[in-house]
């Protein structure tokens, strides 16, 4: 239905995409799998309308068509959800929903009865309880994410492409997407579908693309073929296993929260992270975690309770006094809170090293270099800003950002979301070895094989509260969901 | 609907949890009590401020900034500026009364009109300097702020034109009545029901506010950036044409300087008015009550004998106070909804 014919795209010296093929066909989930800075998020913006190849034909059944702009693609029947959210924060839900292409009334008039029951009938097909009246700021990345997710749905459209829809996603809204994108496939839609989760590609689709450094690599049939294969052509070579994790006997304790209470968000928490310990926070979407760790970093205030960090009590909703007492904290929303995309790569790892405001160039440089190669981001020129990177490599400059700190207690929120599988092998290695030098780590992850895999004791929030503390040798996928759904204690 | 008023019936709290939906989609509620304290006040304190010769005065010293307000809240809706109006108010004002005492035979509709259109034509440079030649527009339309104004003073080489050059009839227009409000206040409210009606019910409308609230996201929604940038600066400049008409038949006497320094009393109208500096949000009827608020505290402080230099300072401290308050509310309303949606998800 709609095809690439050895299209390319550079950006500047960048090749993000060297003739690169790809078939979709109706009735078929294809999915697109390669490493961060592939060139996936290339393609999928090639197929929308945001770039135009350098070289190369897009056909559209059969004959050659050019997008000049998004509008041409939507037109041609093209939905897409964007890896980056692109929501218009001061309008409604059921607005962002409808923008640019309103159901009208007399006289060209909106007609806001109709988007409305559109909305509210998109979400219940979600089977998620959003207001559709509510401004979009300010909703979580998950929720921002089914918002999005509703759009592209009610576009009726013949080709569905989604960049990593799933990575804010908890399991329960994932299997309703996946329920629902499976049925628009039987009516014949073509569904383009991008992840860094293999198990999501495997249990979604029908057939597999795998780029490699902007290059097609392979195409191959799902059913025949293994997830070690897709990740061989992926990296090019095997991977060690995933989850190093090392065995530390933990030290003194570094982060002592003591019933922390922030009103409506979240009740009476307390726990300790010792040093060379990687506590994990598990819990379902929505269920306070961040707003924990947003508090402990003092960018939100809390209402009640302590933080001590290393024994002295940490002042309430300042981050410079955290970061003064050795806490950092990598957040779940990159664009929003970890960076500042105009910067330049450099500029944005060495930005929490400013000293009186001052940064030395030179020592900036060396340790921005140091972290990027550590953490493998992909990259032209350290200069470049940040904005141009893909969205794995972006995360990685966040992570790189802090942890050339050299703080005492690190809290990741979500720290592997939407790198691909050999990188996150990197950066749980890395935290293992943070660790092992006695760096007290809190994580919080939604993969649950992560957790497992990394934590050497898992805490669980289930509605604002912290319902287990289960140490690592009796922690099993049973136990932590039963407590994360609030089913057991 | 049904499914938003049965949930809000079935909470206890219903009242407080409608009064805060309220403030957060109606922010102009907080100009009204505003401009209600400060009649009340002022009323209170001398009589003479509500009698119908002072009303109407308002109404008419607000009806031009209310008028341009509302051009410029369709601009930085889009996280945009014009600097440039008052330029154009004095091009077109200067322009219409030459015409006008030149050649008294042609009919005062045609000049109206022709004002409008050079108004629309100035608009339309900026538009193509920002929207299609991508100059930030801080920058283009105080480029064209000075180079308007460098054509008005060129054009009029130090002429004036006082009201006995002017028809009767042009000049009736800027203070008659009808059905005992001024005109220009009624132009102005027309002006504003039009604007609005648009802003809240087309599509065209809805799009301004999606460009201002993320460039980007604009882009990929399919959504003519360039075009609907455009078209916002071709109405502003419209609006301060027909304001330049409005100026010349309210005070007759007219030169190169007419309207000089008055973009700033308009952008703090809108500001005073709700409407996000920074885009994507506020109405045109916050401007329009921005523009009365300031233009009633101009006279308040005169009927209350304030003297006339610290007028300017308390003018000055009240803008920042309706900021303040206005984040205050933000905040507020914000941490209410967040509390809400806490309940709500259990
Ligand atoms: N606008 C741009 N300007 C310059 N370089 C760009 C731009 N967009 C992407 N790139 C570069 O192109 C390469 C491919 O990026 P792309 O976003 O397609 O990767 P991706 O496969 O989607 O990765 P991820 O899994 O991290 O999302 C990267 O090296 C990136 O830095
Ligand atoms: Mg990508």
């Amino acid at each position: 239905m709609l095809a690439l014919r050895e299209v390319s795209k550079s950006f500047g010296a960048v090749r993000a995409l060297r003739e690169v093929s790809l078939d979709l066909v109706p009735g078929e989930a294809h999915a697109l799998a390669g490493e961060n800075g592939a060139g996936k998020s290339t393609l999928v913006k090639i197929l929308s309308g945001v770039h135009r190849p350098d070289r190369g034909t897009l056909l559209l059944d059969d004959r050659p068509i050019e997008f000049h702009g998004p509008a041409d693609a939507q037109a041609a029947g093209v939905a897409v959800i964007y890896q980056e959210p692109t929501l218009f924060p001061d309008l409604s839900v059921t607005e962002n929903i409808f923008m640019g292409r309103q159901p009208r009334r007399s006289f060209g008039r909106l007609d806001r009865r109709a988007m409305r029951t559109r909305a509210v009938e998109l979400f219940s097909r979600l089977g998620v309880p959003l207001d559709p009246d509510q401004p979009t700021r300010g909703l979580s990345i998950a929720d921002q994410q089914l918002v999005e997710i509703a759009k592209a749905l009610s576009r009726d459209a013949r080709v569905l492409v989604m960049d990593e829809p799933t990575a804010a996603l908890s399991g329960n809204e994932v299997e309703r997407l996946f329920g629902v994108a499976g049925s628009l496939r039987e009516q014949g839609c073509a569904v383009l579908f991008v992840s860094h989760r293999l198990d999501e590609m495997f249990s979604l689709c029908q057939r597999v693309t795998t780029l490699r450094d902007g290059a097609w690599v392979a195409t191959d049939v799902i059913a025949d073929i293994t997830p070690d294969d897709l990740v061989r052509r992926m990296v090019g070579r095997d991977l060690a296993t995933l989850f190093p994790k090392t065995d530390t006997s933990p030290g003194e304790v570094a982060l002592r929260v003591e019933r922390l209470t922030r009103e409506g968000v979240f009740t009476d928490v307390s726990f300790e992270v010792r040093s060379g310990e990687i506590v994990a926070l598990a819990g379902l979407v929505g269920a306070g975690r961040s707003e924990v760790a947003r508090a402990v970093f003092g960018i939100d205030r809390w209402d009640a309770g302590r933080v001590h960090v290393a024994g002295r009590p940490l002042r309430a909703g300042s981050p410079t006094a955290a970061m003064a007492a050795g806490v950092a904290l990598v957040p779940e929303d990159r664009r929003q809170q970890g960076l500042v995309m105009d910067l330049s790569i450099e500029r944005n790892i060495g930005l929490t090293g400013l000293r009186w405001g001052l940064v030395s160039r030179g020592a900036e440089r060396a340790r921005a270099t140091d972290w990027a190669i550590r953490l493998q981001v992909k990259y032209a020129h350290l200069t470049d800003a940040v904005t141009v990177l893909s969205g794995g490599n972006q995360q990685k400059v966040v992570l790189a950002k802090w942890l050339a700190r050299e703080p005492r207690v690190l809290i990741v929120d979500e720290p592997t979301r939407g790198i691909d599988v050999g990188t996150k092998a990197e950066v749980h290695r890395l935290l293992s070895e943070l660790a092992g030098q006695g760096l007290a780590v809190l994580m919080i992850s939604s993969e649950l094989p992560e957790v497992l895999g990394m934590a050497d004791r898992v805490l669980v929030m289930h509605e604002g509260r912290l319902v287990a503390d289960i140490p690592r040798a009796e922690a099993t996928e049973e136990r932590v969901l039963a407590a994360a759904t609030g089913r057991a204690a | 609907m049904t499914t938003s008023t049965e949930r809000t019936h079935a909470r206890p709290n219903a009242g407080a949890r409608a009064f805060v939906d309220r403030v957060a989609r109606v922010r102009e509620l907080g100009i009204v009590v505003a401009l209600l304290a400060l009649f009340g006040i002022t009323g209170a304190v001398n009589p003479a401020f509500l009698s119908p010769a002072s009303i109407r005065d308002i109404l008419l010293n607000s009806a031009i900034i209310a008028t341009l307000a509302v051009g410029q809240t369709l601009v930085v809706v889009t996280r945009n500026v014009d600097l440039s109006v008052s330029s154009v108010v004095g091009i077109s004002a200067f322009g219409g009364a030459l015409i006008l005492a030149d050649h008294p035979q042609i009919p005062i509709p045609v000049v109206i009109a022709g004002c409008v259109v050079l108004g629309a034509a100035c608009g339309a440079i900026n538009g193509l300097l920002v929207g299609v030649a991508r100059v930030p527009a801080l920058v283009a339309t105080l480029g064209t702020l000075y180079a308007f104004r460098g054509v008005d003073y060129a054009w009029a080489g130090g002429r004036q034109v006082n009201a006995a050059d002017m028809p009767q009839g042009f000049l009736r227009l800027g203070s008659a009545d009808v059905l005992g409000v001024p005109l220009p206040a009624l132009v102005a409210l027309t002006v504003l029901l039009a604007v609005g009606w648009v802003m809240r019910n087309l599509p065209q409308g809805r799009e301004l506010y999606a460009i201002g609230s993320s460039p980007d996201a604009a882009v990929l929604a399919g959504i003519g950036v360039r075009k609907r940038v455009l078209t916002a600066f071709v109405v502003s400049g419209a609006l301060a044409g027909l304001a330049g008409v409005m100026w010349a038949a309210r005070f007759g006497t007219v030169d190169a300087t007419v309207a000089t320094g008055k973009e700033l009393d308009v952008i703090a109208a809108v500001v005073v008015g709700g409407v996000a500096i920074f885009g994507g949000s506020g109405t045109v009827y916050g401007a329009a009550l921005g523009a009365l608020l300031l233009s009633g505290i101009t006279s308040a402080l005169a009927v209350l004998r304030v003297d006339a230099l610290a007028q300017t300072a308390i003018n000055g401290a009240l803008i920042l106070a309706a900021i303040i308050l206005d984040r205050l509310l933000a905040i507020r309303v914000a941490k209410a909804l967040r509390k809400r949606r806490y309940r709500d998800a259990r």
